[in-house]
């Protein structure tokens, strides 16, 4: 009898819970690469694959909840963010799961290896790297908290410290970046060109985490500032 | 008249019958959407909602239901057109419970969300203006009523924004919150306890002390409202001191504690929802049934007289019967879909809407109480407090609106057409 209950049907789904499991994901992503790197380096490649198998894993469950939330977000639900804004932040998110599975893949597929007298660097870089993503989910993760605040006071403001901080993580990896791709040059000579090649592109892919976890704070920033 | 003398206790019976069958209606569909919002926001167990709804609506019924009982019962029809045929007007209102109830029946059963007021209002409206003469309906009034349905959602829908601006600026942005939400919760509550009361003490108490020959002033029943205030809010500080802050689930959610602060103050906002429901609701059960029982007892349509308790108490029953055989299972249901509000929403929401179907019903206005809570939740979602608001349910209101009242007008006609060849 109450199926055509006007209250029943009031209340859509929250997207925030799905939104922060989809990033919480994505984070699980691109940490599971340290795995993955230290095993290249160590030139386990059965190893490496078995952590490729888990990111990929992972990154087909953040692509389900991907299209989950999209499937729940019908254009007459009324919510306190815009609902564009929420759409691009997720698909901002979804990024950085692929950007992670690109780069096992890649290493994977090429084996390749990374030179010894660039392995702590680039293990620091992509250190580096993971942890603006985390600080990105960290901020995500106060998506409840902003709700409960209705979007206002002095919840805003701890996010956008929590914002700034996850910008000055990205400046950092920009800094190691400069510093492996001058080192790289260096050592351009003694190494196969297309190695060369493709090591610079998996720099770039790795510093692009970084960049994809800022973009993920700015997006988060655009939703408070309605 | 002949035919009260053969068909008098036939009449009443019935009219007791379908009145009573109404009143379970409204206790089994209607009390689950005021306390849905407690059970989903997890502030009321669904046994506790039970309890809570059977004492508050019984007490609202009962303590505030006479002024819109009155409306529905004298204040729609014109009565100086029937003065000659009293029984068209018992024919009538047999026939609109006969409508409101087969029609409310049956959109339920295909899910339609419509409103039990609106169902009666549009069904004595129909008998009276297509079987007695337009003339026989209070046109003044209809259109104050069917104003009242429009301004009663707006006017809730404002209240609780206000209220969850208040929150979110005195308690959830400050400092301390939890140490806020304990220091300003009681004077919510003494809001609660002092509307409920100023409300029954003005206009619902009023055939209780007529008969104990009591009369107040605005002043005094002001000071006594106050005063019941105080005790609400002091009785709810006596349950705030044992809320405690819980550490482990601030870890969570930094709110968590303080939502337990406001799932206390839902329990008394839950309280003044039930009121308010079966202050208002109670009405499109009894009123006909008043109406009948006075036509037949005393031979002709009198103007205004008193209305006897025992029809608001046969009201105030069949709400809690209904609830208690029904009611239950539809509140589970809604309860369940509806987790996304949180206490200090849930609050915010009820409390407009309990104080707007309040204040409707101490000027004896027919409302929707479903309606004006829909209002409500929506005010809140403006102040950016609710996660997902599902928009379509307002065209959906609109349309139901669009349908009962000529379905409800439609079918009382025909059931009074067939009283009268019944009849006479």
């Amino acid at each position: 009898m109450a199926i055509g209950n006007p209250l029943q049907n009031l209340f859509g789904k929250s997207p925030i819970k799905p939104l922060q499991e989809h990033m919480t994901a994505v984070v699980e992503c691109a940490e599971a690469l340290q795995d993955f790197l230290a095993a290249a380096i160590a030139d386990d490649w059965p190893a490496a694959e078995e952590v490729y198998n888990r990111i990929y894993t992972t990154e087909r469950h953040a692509d389900e909840l991907k299209k989950q939330l999209r499937l729940h977000m019908p254009s007459g639900l009324f919510m306190p963010v815009s609902r564009t804004d929420l759409l691009e932040l997720l698909s901002v998110q979804d990024h950085i799961a692929n950007r992670a599975k690109d780069i096992a893949g890649l290493m994977l597929g090429r084996q390749m290896r990374v030179p010894e007298a660039l392995q702590g660097a680039v293990s620091e870089f992509l250190a580096a790297s993971i942890s603006a993503t985390q600080q990105a989910l960290k901020a995500i993760n106060e998506l409840d908290e902003l709700l409960e605040t209705g979007f206002t006071g002095s919840e805003v403001t701890f996010v956008e410290e929590l914002i700034e901080h996850l910008a000055e993580l990205e400046n950092r990896t920009d800094i190691l970046e400069r510093h492996i791709r001058h080192r790289l040059f260096k050592l351009e000579g003694e190494l196969a060109p297309v190695e060369t090649v493709f090591l610079y592109q998996i720099i770039d892919s790795i510093g692009e985490l970084a960049d994809l976890a800022e973009r993920v704070g700015g997006r988060l920033q655009l939703l408070l500032a309605r | 008249m002949a035919l009260f003398a053969e068909f008098g206790q036939t009449l009443i019976i019935l009219a007791c019958v379908l009145g009573f069958f109404m009143a379970w209606g409204v206790g089994a569909n209607d009390v689950a959407n005021a306390m849905g919002t407690s059970v989903g926001s997890r502030a009321l167990t669904i046994r506790q909602a039970i309890g809570i709804a059977m004492v508050f609506e019984f007490l609202g019924a009962y303590l505030a239901g006479g002024e819109v009982t009155s409306t529905i019962r004298n204040d729609i029809i014109d009565p100086a057109l029937l003065i000659d045929s009293p029984e068209l007007l018992v024919f009538g209102m047999l026939a609109s419970l006969l409508a409101a109830g087969t029609w409310l029946l049956w959109a339920s059963m295909r899910g339609w969300p419509v409103s039990t007021t609106h169902s009666i209002v549009g069904a004595i409206v129909g008998f009276a203006a297509v079987g007695i003469s337009p003339a026989a309906v209070n046109w003044d009034k209809i259109w104050t009523i069917v104003a009242s349905w429009v301004v009663s959602p707006l006017l809730a829908g404002i209240i609780s924004y206000f209220l969850f601006r208040s929150v979110q600026i005195l308690i959830l942005n400050s400092a301390h919150p939890f140490a806020n939400a304990k220091r300003y919760v009681p004077f919510y509550m003494f809001g609660v306890g002092f509307l409920i009361a100023m409300i029954t003490l003005l206009k619902g108490l009023k055939h209780v002390f007529k008969d104990i020959g009591v009369a107040m002033s605005f002043a005094e029943s002001a000071f006594f409202a106050a005063i019941f205030g105080a005790a609400v809010s002091l009785l709810g500080t006596f349950l705030l001191g044992r809320v405690q802050k819980d550490d482990v689930a601030d870890r969570v959610n930094r709110f968590a504690s303080v939502e337990r602060v406001f799932a206390i103050l839902m329990i008394f906002t839950a309280c003044s929802m039930a009121f308010a429901h079966g202050s208002n609701d109670v009405a499109n059960a009894v009123g006909p049934l008043a109406a009948v029982v006075n036509v037949v007892k005393s031979g002709a349509v009198a103007g205004q007289s008193s209305m006897p308790s025992w029809i608001l108490l046969l009201g105030g029953l069949g709400i809690v019967i209904g609830l208690a055989t029904y009611g239950f299972r539809v509140m589970a249901t809604v309860g369940k879909k509806i987790t996304e509000l949180t206490p200090s929403r849930g609050f915010a929401a009820e409390l407009g809407a309990a104080a707007t179907v309040v204040a409707a019903s101490g000027i004896g206005l027919p409302v929707s109480t479903t309606h004006t809570l829909v209002g409500a939740v929506l005010g809140v979602g403006i102040a950016r407090g609710i996660a997902a608001i599902n928009l379509r349910v307002v065209g959906t209101i609109f349309m139901s609106w669009l349908i009962t009242l000529p379905a409800g007008a439609t079918l009382s006609i025909v059931f009074f057409i067939l009283f009268k060849a019944i009849f006479s």
